[in-house]
């Protein structure tokens, strides 16, 4: 038989933290409702936040790391695209210093992934340019 | 019996699941049960969480149509129904109402006009409090300071979708709302007024006033005002309230032959 239910959640777009419902049927993620009565939001969303559930089974999602050579683009496993940008991260910073790296992170991770990333552009490379994706 | 009471009865083999609300972490979360889980039915119903209900079971049965299910229905959830069926879209022959009559204070919020179902299995009747007063209101303002007033409202809409997105009455695949020609992409605030007419006019004949359009809109523009106007037009001039019984035509199946609008 078909089921239905809803799991609470926050938004993954942006600082605010609005709170909502992914509506789970069949397996898969269905919907998203606005949690009523909720501290931040209380039953409202932005367009952001109503479309939060649209890009898990996005065709456009990118599933796996792509790398670009000779012009076109392979997937490659993750190990290998980590390494690629390390080695490319390491061979920039050497030659032009740590300003010359960026680091943007997302709303999408954890607060403790987001943590680790500002300990790697600040601590690890030692660049104050890191930014992330809900101020923009 | 309450509504509980009757949801585990049924479960014993007349329906396939109940649509209620399970209490999770202090929230009411729109939840499909089946017996296995009938015992988390949240046994109240407070009035700031409402959720689309009828979306839910127009959606469940679209997915499967044999599917039996009871949802817990106040007199605007049995309404959206009502009317998904005449349009269509949900099964009543396979949809068991669970009765919730709304409670004074709620009624009067809404200005509710029938706030209980046909058949009450919960809760206490209380007369309707229609209140008209805001559309009586805007139509004792002279035509400018009207369209001042809504454009000033229209002015703030972030576009958000919300109050086409929680409507149980909106379920066409195709939205005009999404067609580029209509509204132009990327525009913040949307075309004023079209935005807000094109919903306007797509509601007339159906909206059953359940207000969670103006709930979920997070500029607080008074879509609900919007929409009784537009329905009183249809009922100034067809005699049509929507969501009222599954036997009357909507006009919107009839409209050009058998009534003319003058
Ligand atoms: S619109 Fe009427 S039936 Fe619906 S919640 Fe309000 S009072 Fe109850
Ligand atoms: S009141 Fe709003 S959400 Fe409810 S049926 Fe009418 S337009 Fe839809
Ligand atoms: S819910 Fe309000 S802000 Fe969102 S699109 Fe509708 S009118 Fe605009």
């Amino acid at each position: 038989m078909t089921d239905y239910r809803t799991v609470p959640t926050v938004c993954p777009y942006c600082g605010t933290g609005c709170g909502m419902l992914l509506e789970v049927s069949g397996g898969r993620l269905a919907g998203v409702l606005p949690q009523k009565g909720h501290p931040v939001s209380d039953g409202t969303l932005c367009l952001k936040g109503w479309a939060a559930y649209e890009f898990v089974e996005s065709p456009r999602r990118l599933a796996r790391p792509l790398v670009r050579r000779d012009g076109k683009r392979e997937a490659v496993p993750v190990e290998e695209a980590l390494s690629i940008v390390a080695d490319r991260l390491r061979d920039t910073v050497e030659r032009h210093g740590p300003d010359a790296a960026a680091f943007i992170c997302s709303a999408k991770c954890t607060n403790e992934e987001d943590y680790l990333v500002n300990k790697l552009a600040r601590a690890v490379v030692g660049t104050n340019n890191i930014d992330h994706c809900a101020r923009l | 019996m309450s509504i509980k009471e009757k949801a585990r009865e049924l479960l014993e083999g007349e329906v396939d699941g109940v649509l209620g609300y399970r209490l999770a972490g202090g929230s009411h979360l729109p939840h499909l049960f089946t017996a296995a889980d009938i015992e988390e039915m949240a046994g109240d119903y407070p009035a700031g969480e409402r959720y689309p209900l009828a979306s839910i079971v127009r959606r469940l049965q679209a997915a499967d149509p044999g599917i039996r299910i009871a949802v817990v229905a106040r007199g605007c959830d049995e309404r959206s129904l009502v009317e998904l069926f005449k349009q269509g879209q949900v099964n009543l022959g396979r949809t068991v109402i669970l009765g919730l009559a709304c409670e004074e204070e709620l009624a009067r919020g809404c200005g509710c006009a029938v706030p209980y179902p046909s058949e009450i299995l919960e809760g206490r009747r209380v007369e309707g409090v229609p209140d008209d007063s805001l559309v009586e209101k805007m139509d004792g303002m002279p035509a400018e300071d009207r369209l001042d007033f809504w454009l000033s409202r229209f002015g703030s809409c972030v576009k958000c979708y919300g109050c086409r997105n929680v409507c149980p009455l909106c379920y066409c695949k195709e939205c005009a709302l999404d067609d580029a020609e209509m509204v132009e992409r990327g525009r913040v605030p949307p075309a004023q007024p079209a935005f807000h007419l094109i919903r306007a006019i797509d509601m007339a004949g159906r909206c059953i006033d359940c207000g969670l359009c103006e709930e979920a809109c997070p500029m607080g523009i008074p879509l609900r005002t919007l929409y009784r106007k537009v329905g009183r037009v249809v009922e100034d001039n067809l005699g049509y309230r929507p969501g009222r019984s599954p036997e009357e035509k909507s006009p919107l199946a009839v409209l050009g032959t058998e009534k003319d609008l003058e």
